[in-house]
């Protein structure tokens, strides 16, 4: 990572206008949107958005000459291109044969996509943003720092500055008269351009329409005053059905800004006549710039499916605290890392999508049903095969990936840590490693791993077996995890058996986009861990338990290793995560809670993967409730804590502040225990509190349930 | 249509919603009492025949030309021819729409005509008016209702314009209308 790169992102932390507006909006955000989308089934909602969107990527071409051969019908000029450059030439080209002087314009991604304003005034025309925002940032000499709330990183008093240093002298910073003055001025602006141009959320092949959604008005002024329209419309846009827009506009307002509807939505599908009574000269500027070559990729293909709605941005813990000037270049957050990939060069986006820390609130969210995580990690990849990957990190995969030296170096780091545990913590390190213990400190590695611990427990005689998949922090920092767990199986009548062949999940390989690393992990897991002849294999660690239960199959589907992918299926199919089985065998009656127990209150937290991947966050929440201990809610409970496997180690700038909300969080609840079933955020969340001196405990939900059992 | 624009739960749900993106409803029984009521408005507003002060209506099904120039009559300022210049410099705008949706408090509108356009985005306030009957529930049951083969503008307004492009303070009235008056009216027929 360039060290400009991480100037930047410090830069928008210390900004406390920026993380502010972005901390408080994502709060908001997330109340809004779950109001605006009351009563509606928004998963049957985006499913017929997804299927319209991804039927028309399959045929992009087809449905732009639809497009093009109804518009035109109606006398509107199509032009449709694959350069940018075109584009730019095409307009000027017309604004110079029609004598424009000036362009009025509303918001439209798809020309700060081609920096359209940059080369027409080098031509020597004046080109006025009209959108609210983006005026405030083309006068500011700035881009866009959200794709729907451009200058959202700006506040009023900057505002002001930049009006009264661009505009006219003396403006207060006072909101209202602000958008007055902005009224007026661009009023007269609108009165006297010769063209407008502007962009469009969806286009209809059948009928040729454009559909502008605006609050401002600014698009209907656009497009109504002066005597030329532009479009410009990136080819996603299309969908083939007229009817297909309503999906799409129930959808898009709920998701940008949750309204139910934005104040305007024009519908244009041909010339109108003018103020003057002569007809409206209306070109629309089909734009494909890589679109046709990401359809026929089939993992991006998705992609075209956004509908620019912006949610990615306001669910993530990242982009909520840097915003898009670190986050992106013209399209910003999840989807924006994506878009500058292909729409720029795969380079440009090496050092964004380093920002994703995986937790998959934007799939959660997005209306176009787009994975995003699973894409950034798809172009994480195809920069680790392009670039190859860092020196530094190769030789950490070429130490995890063989087992007998990875054991070897932590037992030896267990002994070397000595002179810095305390407590069972590492709260210093020194020099260079200090950065690792700043903000929370660190377990030590346990003197002896849960795969030797183990041996010695006596487990009673059982009927049925479970295969434990330890995972590195169960094994090696939190073994007791472990323990609870075989405490918990025992007394459902399970033997737990430690496969010793096990190896690294491949989480960290996978994440770094090394996927014959990862591949590798998954084939040797498989093996080991079906070798034996068990009912269940379980796991405490919901990250290791997505990697046998999904991301196995799609690394070894990933390299080719298709012999291995039937085992893969069957290991699958055994894997469970812990709280999941353990609800289970408490429904099936094979596990009873102890009577007259004195309950405690306590507060859950949300590990990424158990909530967004496995769906199991009722399952802890119940057996600790039936347990009879009380849960206190946190605000934001399934929000990331920031630890994101390596990412707290790629970048602790981030890691560190993410997690200081989350502290708060579980610290305003006032419960003096927290239960995680995840021990990566155990180590993260727990090793903050005590680096805040905090004495709420924090366990794994095995932990607790295992003195909870008769 | 007539069964759903019946339904008291339709209009009250529109009410609410169009209500809760700071337009206004005013409901009336017949068209003369919506007249009566748009020349109240009218006073109000200190519409006059001076610049700044202007009113354009874009004649629509609910005037006929006699009417309108009674109107013209009744209220100085107020104008049925609108010109861009008019539309720019006038307080109120004043139109017709077609169609109005329950769930969104929507009011859609062909507006291929350009007055149509100009009297509903230049002045401050724009004064709509609709017939009962053409509530609909939702943005689907309007696409049956409205086909862009015949019409090469359609628009939806919720509401007067708005913004929260700075620091995500809602600000009422930005490059359109600050205030929106709907005016529905019981015994106006639904345009074809």
């Amino acid at each position: 990572m360039k060290q400009e790169f991480k100037q930047s992102i410090l830069d928008a932390l210390a900004n406390p206008s920026l993380t502010g507006a972005l901390g408080n909006f994502s709060v908001a955000y997330r109340a809004g949107r779950a109001k605006a989308y009351e009563g509606i089934d928004f998963e049957g909602l985006r499913t017929q958005i997804a299927d319209v969107k991804s039927s028309a990527a399959s045929r992009l071409d087809q449905l732009a000459e639809q497009f093009s051969r109804a518009a035109e019908a109606r006398g509107t000029k199509v032009f449709r291109t694959n350069d940018p450059q075109a584009v730019k030439d095409y307009i000027l080209r017309l604004a110079q044969e029609r004598g424009v002087k000036s362009i009025v314009k509303s918001k439209s991604m798809a020309t700060e996509e081609i920096h359209l304003n940059k080369y027409l005034e080098k031509a020597g025309i004046d080109v006025q943003e009209t959108d609210l925002g983006e005026w405030i940032i083309q006068l500011a000499g700035q881009t866009p720092s959200h794709m729907v709330m451009p200058a959202i990183h700006m506040t009023k008093e900057e505002v002001a500055d930049v009006f009264s240093d661009k505009v006219e002298e003396g403006q207060k910073p006072d909101i209202p008269k602000l958008v007055k003055f902005a009224r007026g001025k661009l009023r007269s602006k609108f009165l006297t351009a010769d063209m407008g141009i502007s962009g469009a959320n969806i286009a209809v092949a059948e009928t040729g329409s454009i559909v502008i959604v605006t609050n401002e008005g600014n698009a209907r002024l656009t497009t109504t005053l002066p005597k030329i329209h532009v479009a410009v419309v990136g080819l996603e846009k299309l969908i083939e059905r007229f009817d297909d827009i309503s999906p799409i506009l129930t959808a898009l307002p709920k998701s940008a800004t949750a309204q139910l509807l934005t104040s305007y939505v024009s519908i244009i599908s041909g010339p109108v006549p003018n103020t003057d009574g002569s007809p409206k000269e209306l070109h629309i500027i089909l734009m494909d710039n890589r679109r046709t070559e990401m359809s026929a990729d089939p993992r991006f293909k998705q992609a075209l499916q956004c509908i620019r709605c912006a949610s990615c941005l306001n669910v993530c813990p990242v982009f909520r605290l840097v915003g898009g000037h670190v986050f992106g270049k013209v399209y910003t957050g999840g989807i924006g890392t994506i878009l500058t990939a292909w729409f720029g060069a795969l380079k440009e986006s090496d050092e964004i999508q380093s920002l994703c820390i995986q937790c998959g609130n934007c799939k959660d969210v997005c209306p176009g049903k787009i994975d995003i995580p699973d894409l950034i990690l798809e172009l994480r990849r195809r920069l680790a095969l392009e670039q190859g990957q860092p020196m530094v990190q190769k030789a950490i995969f070429s130490v995890v990936n063989n087992r007998r030296m990875f054991h070897t170096m932590l037992r030896a780091a267990s002994i070397a840590q000595k002179p810095f545990a305390k407590e069972g913590f590492i709260r210093h390190l020194p020099m260079f490693l200090s950065d690792m213990t700043e903000f929370r400190s660190l377990p030590t590695i346990a003197d002896e791993p849960f795969r030797d611990r183990i041996k010695k427990i006596e487990q009673p005689k059982c009927a049925e077996k479970a295969a434990f998949f330890g995972g590195c922090l169960v094994d090696f920092a939190y073994p007791e995890m472990g323990e609870s767990v075989v405490k918990v199986l025992n007394k459902a009548g399970i033997e737990v058996v430690f496969p010793e062949a096990q190896t690294c999940c491949g989480a960290p390989a996978r994440y770094s986009g090394a996927y014959e690393v990862a591949a590798q992990n998954a084939a040797d897991n498989i093996r080991a861990l079906l070798d034996d002849d068990v009912e269940y294999v379980v796991s405490a660690c919901p990250t290791c338990t997505v990697a046998l239960k999904q991301d196995f199959i799609a690394n070894l589907e990933a390299v080719g290793r298709t012999a291995d992918l039937a085992a893969g299926r069957r290991l699958a199919e055994k894997t469970m995560d812990f709280s999941t089985l353990a609800s289970q065998l408490v429904e099936q009656g094979r596990l009873k809670f102890k009577v007259g127990i004195d309950g405690t209150k306590f507060t859950y937290h949300d590990s990424c993967h158990l909530k967004r991947t496995l769906r199991a966050e009722q399952a802890p929440r119940k057996l600790m409730q039936q347990a009879g201990n009380e849960l206190v809610e946190m605000q934001e409970s399934d929000m990331c804590c920031g630890m994101g496997g390596s990412y707290t180690l790629k970048l602790p700038e981030l890691s560190a502040p993410i997690l200081e909300r989350k502290l708060e969080n579980i610290q305003q609840t006032g419960a003096p225990l927290v239960l995680i079933d995840c021990p990566g955020c155990v180590m993260q969340i727990r090793g903050g509190l005590d680096k805040r001196g905090a004495n709420t405990k924090v366990l794994h939900t095995a932990q607790l349930l295992a003195e909870s059992l008769e | 249509m007539s069964t759903i624009a019946e339904s008291p739960a339709l209009f009250e749900l529109f009410k609410l919603r169009a209500e809760a993106v700071s337009a206004q409803v005013q409901r009336v029984a017949t068209k003369e009492l919506a007249l009566e009521l748009i020349v109240r408005l009218l006073h109000q507003e200190g519409v006059d025949d001076q610049p700044h002060c202007y009113a354009v209506w874009a004649a629509g099904p609910m005037l006929n030309r006699s009417a309108q120039e009674k109107m013209e009559r009744d209220v100085p300022g107020l104008k049925f021819t609108v010109t861009r210049e008019l539309a720019a410099d006038a307080k109120v705008g004043i139109s017709q729409l077609e169609w109005a949706l329950a769930n969104t408090g929507t009011l859609v509108q062909t507006a291929d005509a350009v007055d149509t356009r100009l009297v509903s985005t230049l002045p401050l306030l724009h004064i709509a008016i609709i017939p009962t009957a053409s509530l609909l529930p939702d943005i689907p049951a309007v696409l049956r209702h409205i086909d862009p083969r015949k019409s090469s503008y359609l628009s939806f307004i919720t509401g007067p314009s708005r913004t929260a492009d700075i620091e995500r303070v809602l600000t009422i009235g930005v490059h359109g209308p600050e205030r929106l008056i709907i005016v529905m009216v019981d015994d106006l027929e639904v345009a074809a």
